[in-house]
């Protein structure tokens, strides 16, 4: 991306150019997340939006909202310099994707296939 | 011990490159993708126990979401503000460095002492930890990332020392980088807080 170059173009030596960004790309990334956090607390707080609705949308703008923390603040990229970086990320993610959905899955069926107590299952 | 090896004269200069503290930052950011296991466990654990409420309070009944984002927004403007520090380390301005340190603190400062009163007030309604294994859940998971915000601030008052004592130099500038990528770290968890404990929960 063109924050990137940028970066390696205002610092000439040495460190690695991918690893700090700019003014700009802090700017951006700060004004997409406060944008995206008002779209999330907008989207449940304002009531109107049905629950099958403001489900789905607050995840999705979560997620949003990571990958721009990820880019602009983390400054994570498929440059040379953040390989490293982002394979162990990936490999983070994966772990977190089998513990995350597999407890939420085995106890989801658990709590529907038992006599629970509670007044309503998962 | 580490300052000895890196004030070491590069004689042989392999790979061409000077020591610039990466393979450290490197080893810091792999110990974040561990405490991000830490946290995704919590979530996991908060994600299956978050209707096991014992007949007490629920999310819904609790939380304040009003409340929640201006939490939210005093830990986005740190982020912020800290990446402000790190601009100006590169630029090698030291005052700057350190003035953007103090506002990230106080962000920080602010961020936990909402917390801080927000927990109080859940435990003096009678929704202590103690109440539900809804509530354990919560008070663990949101403590966990408090205590995390907590010595990031301690870690940013001894980094405001250091760069006091000692500048801008190889060393703090790699610990900066570490600390900068611990602040980001933490707001990129509470980004799933908010979401997944407080806009879900209140749904």
């Amino acid at each position: 991306m063109s924050h990137d170059t940028i970066a390696a173009a205002s610092h000439d030596h040495g460190h690695d150019s991918a690893a700090h960004g700019t003014l700009k790309s802090y700017l951006v990334g700060f004004g997409l997340s406060i944008v995206l956090t008002l779209l999330s607390f907008g989207l449940v707080m304002a009531g109107a939006v049905p629950r099958s609705l403001a489900l789905p949308g607050v995840i999705v703008l979560c997620v949003a909202q990571l990958l721009v923390q990820l880019v602009f603040f983390l400054h994570m990229g498929a440059s040379r310099s953040q390989r490293d970086n982002l394979s162990a990320f990936v490999f983070a993610v994966f772990v977190i994707a089998i513990i995350v959905g597999g407890s939420a899955w085995v106890l989801h069926n658990m709590n529907a296939n038992m006599m629970h107590p509670m007044p309503a299952g998962m | 011990m580490t300052h000895a090896v890196t004030a070491l004269p590069h004689g042989s200069g392999h790979a061409g490159h000077h020591d610039d503290g990466s393979k450290t930052v490197f080893g810091f950011w792999i110990y974040l993708m561990s405490d991000l296991l830490i946290f995704s466990v919590l979530f996991a654990t908060f994600a299956v126990l978050s209707k096991a409420t014992a007949g007490g309070p629920s999310g819904k009944e609790l939380f304040d979401l009003s409340f929640v984002l201006v939490e939210t927004m005093l830990l986005l403007v740190s982020s912020f503000t800290f990446g402000m520090a790190m601009l100006n380390l590169h630029a090698a301005r030291k005052s700057r460095v350190i003035a953007w340190l103090w506002v990230t603190f106080l962000f920080g400062a602010g961020f936990i002492a909402m917390e801080v009163y927000e927990f109080h007030h859940l435990i003096s309604e009678g929704a202590g930890p103690q109440r539900s294994a809804y509530l354990s859940a919560f008070f663990t998971l949101i403590g966990t990332h408090g205590l995390h915000v907590t010595f990031g601030l301690v870690w940013i008052v001894v980094m405001i020392d250091m760069l006091r004592r000692h500048g801008l130099d190889a060393i703090n500038t790699r610990r900066l980088s570490c600390l900068s990528l611990f602040w980001h770290f933490l707001d990129i968890v509470w980004i799933c807080v908010f979401t997944f404990v407080y806009l879900l929960g209140a749904l």
